[in-house]
């Protein structure tokens, strides 16, 4: 049977075809295709990561702003755990027992085999009486991580807060950051968690297939170890920031102020405010929700977000230009019969003051005065159109840093409003002049300005004609870096010679008999400032006050504004005083003292406008300065004042 | 007469064969090694762990096997129906005082040691039909004799269906090779690989399409071949029953298979996956052989193996170790090594002067073919898992010794070929 004897070459064959599928199938996985293995890798090798300390934070005298502090997380193998008395761990850590089972039930969702975070956060207390029982329920251990502490609880806006990153947040940094991780969400903490952070340590573990590590990775040949964050000193001086923050207290506002030699803030208020230490730890979730709903929106960072007109305290700044513009010089009079008419529209002065000068003008914030200058400066016979002397007017304003950002080193920072001649054109129609802007020669109208903005105007009087850009972080690390921006002088270009005219003007608001802010002076100290009442449509007059001290080599400048607390002079002036005081001699004189305190003590806030969120008054407040009753709800809009031309 | 035949003895033996059974013998203790190691334990001699037992398996296996060839060749033609009738007994024995493991009833308690009937079955029917072929020279072209070897095969494949041990009771497909060269038609092969065909097409392509589909092809080829009256007939019934049999599928697969086994078919067939369930063993020995790339990570170097990532890696899934700590090299070395050997024993049996002997050495071939191809296609994802071993390399007494057996018999008739059986 020949064809028989054939059939053994076919099973034969058969057999070396399916040796060759099967050679052709395992070159693939093998050779052709390395997914398996990085598979490989991925099943054996974990990385362990172990989280650096975040930088402190230091005041400008080094006092510790923030620190860490040991916090523990609870974290369970739900593969380990064997039954045991629930209850205990649940009356410990503090939850009931569907809390239990959701935390657990996640838990295994999660891994069976990895561990997981049980509950974040818990305090050394807790932590304490965990740990003499933690033997009683098996698979679960604790893990140290740190959490932020601030000692002072002042000064939350600035600071901002840490949070756990979110789904967007691990997208966007390219695989850095990974569930459970932190990361600045606001403020400092934001600007700076880049430096803050630290780098955090790896450590490439193997893993079997039970999940218990067998060992590092070639003898950890490519582990890291943590870095801890960078220290950031900050320009802030926490005295004045705490006097400040005091002063406001009950006082829906913003105070500012600047070592006009370097830049450097050192007091940054916000108020209200909330203490920072509530947005750490477990609760952090509903104290935000507490906070973001609480009258006046403590969480608005009003020193570069709040938008208001500056209203007489950007007179100086005007009458600087018209003397570099050669319109004025210090002795031109204009003549003040209590009102300035423009054209059909009548800006009124408080006062009649007959012919007037440049010093007294400043000093009895004069609007007729203003007025008259704005006049001359709109109408210079060198320039072919009104809005060919607008452009070089606002240009010259735009130099003090108003209508654009000064690149502050916090996130969120507004530039404020200043309108192009185009602006008004597409407003207006093409015939406008002066009369119909006549508001800007009093600081109002078409032009806000945040108080950072302000204080700097004042920063750049007080240097006579530049400013370093303001920053609230003046050095990084151990050697105390300073970023090469913080040390360059930006020159407003006008000329030393006119300053020392406006200066006494200034000085004379407030150390002359007749000046505005009087009742501010401080005994052996000139300090230079100039009032502003800000009427706006929301209620009433803001109460402003710029200014900076002393005349001679001034050591600080400084703006305050006081929400609808009426007169400049009122309210804004005398905490600028006291502020200015103590920072200049530690003390605040005489019976500035209880003067001080009865301030503290004022309740100056708006009237309760319909508000948008519902708040319900039989729930705690939970803001950090804990609001007194008169503390009512408030238009979500208010800070940002549109102000109408009417001012002092 | 044992002394008589001792001269002959060495001269006659396949040497080459038992060489190659030997380097996988090896290969095989190596791997357990392996596959076993733990780092802070392990000495290579230690006869408590499972490759100090394999060794002791390996050694024991050489004596059976030297034993089989001191066993007068004519013995296992004489005896064969006794044999295959024993083993049968033992098969209906394991349904009634079998112990079950992992869900098989296929195991009968004997002291510490335990017997898989199963395994015996195997070369008991191959006997048998040596036997029946030895004695009636039968062609298979009538319904007579293939009615005859069928019931010789289906007897011992039925009852270890009841067990249910799908993957040993599948191996007795291996049995229509040596009928194949015996006269069976090709036609019983291509119609068992169109019954795989569309099986597997039965999951991947909606019955609307397939029917249609079969339909126009059997009708071209019925068109082509109008001329052969003949044929007509068959080809009409054959591509009637092929559509049947794709609605016999579906109605089988869900009343017959058991849940785990359509899970196995469905993940090899990439229908479902289920990396932590019923896919794991796959997905984790494709790793590991996968991540041995071209030479392999090298001895005790591989982590998957060394961490315990692929389960049964000693027994069915030995085959991962070699893949990733040899690598493509080690893998074609071991196929080569199976292939050689079974090329071998093909040839052997064609120089068998008695059909006995030829018959006996083809359905060797074929057994030993089927567990390489099932259990590497398993471990490398081209065929579902089934629970079948490695031949001469997997963990385990019981493997390791019946094909022992079932390798030395054929050498014994082969060392015999010139004689009378």
């Amino acid at each position: 049977m020949d064809n028989l004897f054939n059939r053994k070459y076919i099973v034969q064959g058969l057999f070396i075809v399916v040796a060759l599928i099967l050679l052709g199938q395992l070159f693939y996985i093998q050779v052709a295709s390395d997914r398996y293995f990085l598979s490989a890798n991925s099943n054996v090798l974990r990385k362990k990561y172990t989280f650096p300390a975040r930088g402190i934070i230091l005041d400008r005298n080094s006092k510790v702003l923030v620190q860490n502090e040991p916090v523990y997380d609870l974290m369970v193998t739900p593969s380990l755990v064997k039954p045991f008395d629930t209850l205990a761990l649940c009356r410990i850590i503090g939850i009931d027992m569907k809390g239990f089972y959701k935390r657990f039930n996640k838990a295994k969702t999660q891994s069976r085999y990895q561990r997981s975070v049980f509950e974040k956060q818990l305090s050394v207390q807790t932590y304490a009486s965990l740990q003499e029982q933690l033997s009683r329920f098996v698979g679960f251990e604790t893990q140290n991580r740190t959490v932020r502490h601030y000692p002072d609880s002042v000064a939350g806006q600035f600071f901002g807060y840490v949070k756990e990153v979110s789904a967007k947040d691990i997208d966007e940094s390219d695989g850095y950051y990974r569930p459970g991780d932190y990361i600045g969400k606001a403020g400092v903490e934001r600007q700076y968690n880049q430096e803050l952070q630290g780098e955090r340590g790896v450590e490439n573990m193997i893993y079997n297939a039970r999940n218990v590590p067998q060992g590092s990775y070639l003898n950890g040949k490519f582990d890291t170890l943590a870095t801890s964050g960078e220290t950031l000193t900050s320009s802030l001086d926490i005295t004045l920031q705490k006097l400040g923050e005091q002063l406001l207290k009950n006082k829906v506002g913003s105070i500012v102020a600047i070592e006009p030699s370097t830049g450097e803030v050192l007091a940054f208020v916000s108020s209200p405010t909330y203490d920072p230490n509530l947005m750490v730890g477990r609760q952090q979730g509903n104290n935000y929700m507490d906070i973001f709903r609480s009258p006046n929106r403590p969480f608005t960072v009003r020193p570069l977000s709040g938008y208001y007109s500056p209203g007489s305290s950007f007179k100086p700044l005007d009458d600087l230009i018209a003397l570099q513009e050669g319109v004025i010089d210090p002795n031109t009079t204009f003549n003040c019969p209590g009102y300035y008419w423009a054209g059909n529209h009548r800006v009124s002065c408080e006062h009649v003051d007959g012919n007037i000068s440049l010093k007294r003008g400043l000093a009895r914030s004069c609007n007729a005065y203003a007025c008259n200058v704005f006049q001359r400066l709109m109408t210079q016979s060198r320039f072919k159109s009104k809005k060919a002397s607008y452009d070089d007017w606002i240009g010259r304003v735009r130099k003090f840093g108003l209508g654009s950002k000064l690149d502050l080193d916090m996130p969120f920072e507004r530039k404020g409003i200043l309108f192009t001649s185009d602006e008004y054109t597409k407003r207006f129609g093409k015939y406008w002049g002066y009369t119909t802007i006549i508001s800007l020669a009093i600081g109002q109208g078409e032009m806000n300005a945040t108080p950072l903005q302000m204080a700097n105007i004042m920063a750049i009087i007080a240097n006579r004609g530049y400013y370093i850009k303001p920053h609230l972080i003046k050095a990084i690390g151990e050697k105390k870096d300073v970023k090469k921006e913080y040390l360059v002088k930006n020159s407003v270009d006008i000329d030393l010679k006119y300053f020392d005219p406006v200066i006494d003007g200034m000085e004379a608001a407030v150390n002359s008999d007749y000046g505005t802010a009087r009742d501010s002076a401080i005994p052996n100290i000139l300090m230079c400032g100039k009032t502003g009442t800000v009427q706006n449509p929301h209620g009433k007059n803001h109460s402003v006050f710029v200014g900076f001290a002393p005349r001679e080599n001034p050591k600080i400048a400084i703006a305050v504004i006081v929400e609808n607390a009426g007169y400049g002079s009122a309210y804004a002036a005398p905490i600028a005083s006291y502020i200015t005081e103590k920072y200049l001699t530690g003390k605040l004189s005489g019976n500035r003292t209880e003067r001080a305190e009865w301030m503290k003590n004022q309740v100056v806030l708006p009237d309760p406008p319909k508000s948008k969120f519902k708040y319900d008054p039989k729930k705690p407040d939970t803001t950090a300065k804990p609001a007194p009753a008169a503390i009512q709800p408030q238009n979500k809009i208010a800070a940002i004042t549109k102000t109408t031309p009417i001012t002092k | 007469m044992i002394n008589q035949q001792g001269s002959r003895f060495f001269f006659n033996v396949d040497w080459v064969t038992i060489l190659i059974y030997i380097a996988l013998c090896s290969i095989g203790f190596v791997n357990i090694y392996a596959s076993l190691y733990n780092p802070d334990t392990s000495t290579l001699f230690n006869f408590g762990s499972n490759y100090g037992k394999q060794l002791i398996f390996i050694i024991t296996a050489l004596v059976v096997g030297f034993s089989i060839l001191l066993v007068d060749a004519k013995f296992f033609s004489v005896f064969a129906p006794i044999i295959y009738g024993i083993t049968m007994f033992l098969l209906m024995v394991v349904l009634v005082v079998g112990r079950k493991v992992a869900g098989n009833q296929a195991w009968i308690p004997l002291g510490s040691f335990r017997l898989q009937p199963s395994e015996l079955a195997k070369f008991g029917t191959a006997l048998l039909i040596a036997r029946y072929v030895g004695n009636f020279n039968p062609k298979f072209r009538d319904v007579k004799s293939i009615f005859f070897a069928g019931l010789i095969i289906c007897f011992p494949l039925l009852l270890i269906m009841l067990q249910p041990d799908t993957g040993s009771a599948l191996v007795f497909l291996a049995f229509m090779f040596p009928l194949y060269r015996e006269g069976l038609s090709g036609y019983f092969l291509l119609i068992f690989l169109g019954m795989i065909v569309l099986f597997i097409a039965d999951f991947l392509v909606p019955l609307a399409v397939l029917i249609p589909i079969i339909a126009v092809v059997g009708g071209i080829f019925i068109y082509q071949n109008k001329r052969k009256q003949k044929m007509m007939f068959s080809m009409i019934l054959t591509t009637v029953i092929a559509i049947a049999y794709l609605f016999f599928v579906k109605v089988a697969y869900e009343k017959v298979l058991e849940p785990h086994q359509r899970t196995r078919i469905e993940i090899m067939l990439g229908l479902k996956t289920d990396p932590k369930g019923a896919g794991y063993n796959v997905i984790q020995s494709k790793i590991a052989i996968g991540s041995g790339q071209v030479t392999g990570r090298g001895f005790l170097e591989g982590t998957q193996t060394k961490y315990g990532y692929v389960p049964e890696q000693s027994t069915d899934f030995i085959f991962s170790t070699i893949g990733e700590e040899w690598g493509f090299v080690g893998c074609s070395v071991v196929i080569g090594l199976y292939v050689f050997l079974l090329l071998r024993v093909i040839n052997l049996a064609e120089r068998q002067r008695s059909s006995f002997s030829r018959v006996y050495g083809y359905c060797v071939a074929s057994i030993i073919f089927f567990h390489v191809f099932i259990n590497i296609g398993m471990t490398i994802g081209i065929i579902p898992v089934i629970g079948i071993p490695l031949p001469f390399i997997s963990y385990g007494g019981s493997s390791l010794w019946s094909f022992t057996v079932l390798l030395f018999i054929f050498l014994k008739l082969d060392s015999n070929r010139m004689g009378f059986i």
